[in-house]
C-alpha cells in the first residue's frame, strides 16, 4: 500500500498553492498510462460535475413579518402554491409544484427568477390568530427584500441512472424526455466519468457535511438523499448498474447563479429544475485514485423500457457506447441523446478546480458517513 | 445554391400547380420535405430548392405574388442559442440530423438547412427554446 494522505495534508497543499487538482475526465485519461499508485502520488484532488434535471429540489423561504403580522397558512408565489405548514412566514417551495394558472410554469421557474433578482408576486392567506391577526397579504418580493432563501434538495446527483427506451407504438412523454415509439431513441442522464457519485462509488469521502458546488456557489451535503440505495447490483468495477445512492444538498440561493440553476418543463410530464452540482474528491490513497480513474467504458447502466409498467430492464450498456450516439439493443441500432449537459458539467468541474487553486475552497472529511446497507421499501396498497 | 423554405398556401391557391410552374419556368429543382395539405384549409409545404441564386429568388417572388407565404427555414424555426444549456434533449427527436451534439465540446448545433420542420424539437426542449415564426 502506498503512502496515505490526510485531509489536513491536502488542505495544507491547497493553502501553500501546491495542490495538484485535476478534473475527473483528465484523471481518467491519465489513468490510461499511469497506475493508481502513481496517480495517488501525483494528484491531490479530483473535481467532478453534473448538470441535470433534479425534480427533488426546492427552497425554504422566510418572508419577514408585515405589520400587522400574518401566519401565512396558504402561500402563493407567482400563483405557484408553496407549503406554508411551518412557523409563520416560513414556507417551502418545491421545484415541481405547478402554477394554478399555467401548466408549464412552476416552482422551478420561481426559483430561477428569484436567483435572477426578479420581482415575485406573493399572495398569502391565514385564519388570523391573536398573535397573527392579518388574514390576507399581497405584495412583491425579491431576493433582496426577504430574509433567508435556502435551497434544500432532498434527492440530487443520482449515482448512475437508467437509459430510457420505449417499446410501444406511441410516443411517451416522460421525465427522460420524449421517447419515440418502437425503440426510436434512447435517452440517458448522467455525466458518466464526470459524475460526482460515480467517482467515489463506496462513498468514502462523500457524506454528511461534505462541502460542494451547488448552483454556482458553495453548499453542503446535508444528509443521504431520499431513496438512498446501496443494494443495487454492481459491475466488476464497483459501479452500481442503475440508480443507487443519492445526496440531499443545501446551499444559499441568494448566492446562486442562473447559469447553474435552470427551470425546465418536460412535455406532458411537468416542471423540473436543472441543478449544477460538483464535488471535489480527495485522493487519500491508492483506492481513491483507482475509483477516480474510472472511464466511461467501465461505467455501465441498465436500459429500461419506459413504455410499460412495471418498467423492465432490457439490457446493459456503458457510457462510452451511449456517448457515441448509438447503441445496439437486440440487434437494432438506436440513436442516443443525453439529457444532462456535459458542457455544463465540465464547466462546474473547472470552476471547482479554480476555487481550490485560488485557495477559496478547502476539503473536509464527512462529519458522518452514509449508511452502508440500505434498500428500498415498496409502498403496499392495503386499503 | 440550395435553400429550404416553408410555404403556406391560402385555401384558394390549392388548385394551382405552383411548384410545376417554378420547375418549368425557373429551372429550380424542388424537393418536397414535408407536406400538410387539406382541401379547403391552409396548406403547408416544406421544400428544398436547388438552382441558380437568382432563379430561387424569382421563384420566391412568383410564389409571394400568388399570395403564398414563403419563409426561409432559418427564419421559420427560431432557436434561442444564448439560453441553451446544451443538455441534448432535442437531439433525441431530430431525425433530420439538424440538431446535433458536436463533440468534443458537447455543444448543440442547429443546422437550419437540414431541418424538415417536423416540429418535434419544440416539445422536446425542456427550456422551450424553439419557436415557430410564421411571419415572412
Amino acid at each position: 500500500m502506498s503512502k496515505q494522505k490526510t485531509y489536513d495534508e491536502i488542505n495544507q497543499k491547497i493553502a501553500d498553492g501546491k495542490a495538484v487538482v485535476m478534473t475527473a475526465e483528465e484523471v481518467s485519461r491519465m489513468a490510461e498510462e499511469m497506475n493508481p499508485a502513481e496517480i495517488a502520488k501525483k494528484v491531490d484532488v479530483v473535481t467532478t460535475g453534473t448538470f441535470g434535471a433534479m425534480c427533488s429540489s426546492g427552497i425554504f423561504i422566510n418572508f419577514g413579518h408585515s405589520d400587522p403580522p400574518i401566519k401565512m397558512k396558504k402561500v402563493y408565489l407567482n400563483n405557484v402554491p408553496a407549503h406554508g405548514g411551518l412557523a409563520a412566514v416560513d414556507a417551502y417551495l418545491g421545484a415541481t409544484e405547478l402554477s394554478e394558472t399555467n401548466e408549464k410554469y412552476g416552482g422551478a421557474h420561481v426559483i430561477e427568477e428569484l436567483i435572477k433578482g426578479k420581482n415575485i408576486h406573493l399572495k398569502a392567506f391565514a385564519t388570523g390568530t391573536d398573535c397573527y391577526p392579518r388574514t390576507e397579504i399581497e405584495t412583491i418580493i425579491n431576493k433582496k427584500n426577504i430574509n433567508e432563501i435556502v435551497m434544500f434538495n432532498p434527492r440530487n446527483a443520482y449515482q448512475n441512472y437508467n437509459v430510457a427506451v420505449n417499446s410501444t407504438g406511441r410516443i411517451k412523454y416522460t421525465y427522460m424526455g420524449n421517447l419515440l415509439p418502437h425503440f426510436g431513441n434512447a435517452t440517458y442522464s448522467t455525466s458518466g466519468e464526470l459524475s460526482p457519485l460515480l467517482n467515489d462509488p463506496e462513498l468514502r469521502t462523500i457524506g454528511i457535511g461534505t462541502r460542494l458546488f451547488i448552483g454556482g456557489t458553495e453548499g453542503f451535503v446535508a444528509w443521504n438523499g431520499t431513496q438512498f440505495n446501496t443494494s443495487k447490483p454492481k459491475n466488476e468495477f464497483g459501479i452500481p448498474l442503475s440508480n443507487a445512492a443519492t445526496i440531499a444538498t443545501i446551499g444559499n440561493l441568494k448566492k446562486m447563479s442562473a447559469d447553474f440553476i435552470r427551470a425546465a418543463y418536460f412535455e406532458k410530464y411537468g416542471v423540473s429544475l436543472f441543478v449544477g452540482i460538483g464535488i471535489p474528491i480527495p485522493i487519500l490513497d491508492e483506492d481513491m485514485a483507482r475509483f477516480v480513474s474510472i472511464s466511461n467504458k467501465n461505467i455501465e447502466t441498465s436500459i429500461v423500457d419506459y413504455g410499460i409498467h412495471p418498467n423492465i430492464v432490457l439490457g446493459r450498456v456503458n457510457y462510452k457506447e451511449l456517448q457515441s450516439g448509438e447503441i445496439i439493443l437486440n440487434g437494432k441500432k438506436i440513436r442516443t441523446a443525453p439529457l444532462s449537459s456535459i458542457m455544463k458539467a465540465r464547466q462546474i468541474a473547472e470552476i471547482l478546480r479554480t476555487w481550490i487553486k485560488q485557495k477559496q475552497f478547502f476539503l473536509n472529511a464527512p462529519v458522518q458517513v452514509f449508511p452502508k446497507n440500505t434498500s428500498l421499501n415498496k409502498l403496499e396498497v392495503k386499503l | 445554391m440550395k435553400k429550404r423554405y416553408v410555404l403556406t398556401f391560402p385555401p384558394h391557391t390549392l388548385d394551382e400547380p405552383l411548384t410545376y410552374h417554378i420547375i418549368k419556368q425557373y429551372d429550380v429543382m424542388i424537393n418536397i420535405i414535408n407536406a400538410r395539405v387539406t382541401a379547403g384549409e391552409e396548406g403547408h409545404l416544406v421544400i428544398g430548392m436547388t438552382g441558380a441564386k437568382e432563379n430561387i429568388e424569382k421563384s420566391v417572388e412568383y410564389l409571394r405574388a400568388k399570395s403564398v407565404k414563403c419563409v426561409s427555414i432559418k427564419k421559420h424555426l427560431k432557436y434561442s442559442h444564448d439560453l441553451c444549456i446544451h443538455c441534448g434533449a432535442c437531439t433525441a427527436v431530430c431525425f433530420a440530423g439538424a440538431l446535433k451534439m458536436i463533440k468534443p465540446l458537447w455543444e448543440l448545433r442547429f443546422d437550419a438547412e437540414s431541418c424538415t420542420v417536423c416540429e418535434l424539437c419544440i416539445k422536446a426542449c425542456p427550456l422551450g427554446l424553439f419557436h415557430i415564426d410564421f411571419d415572412e
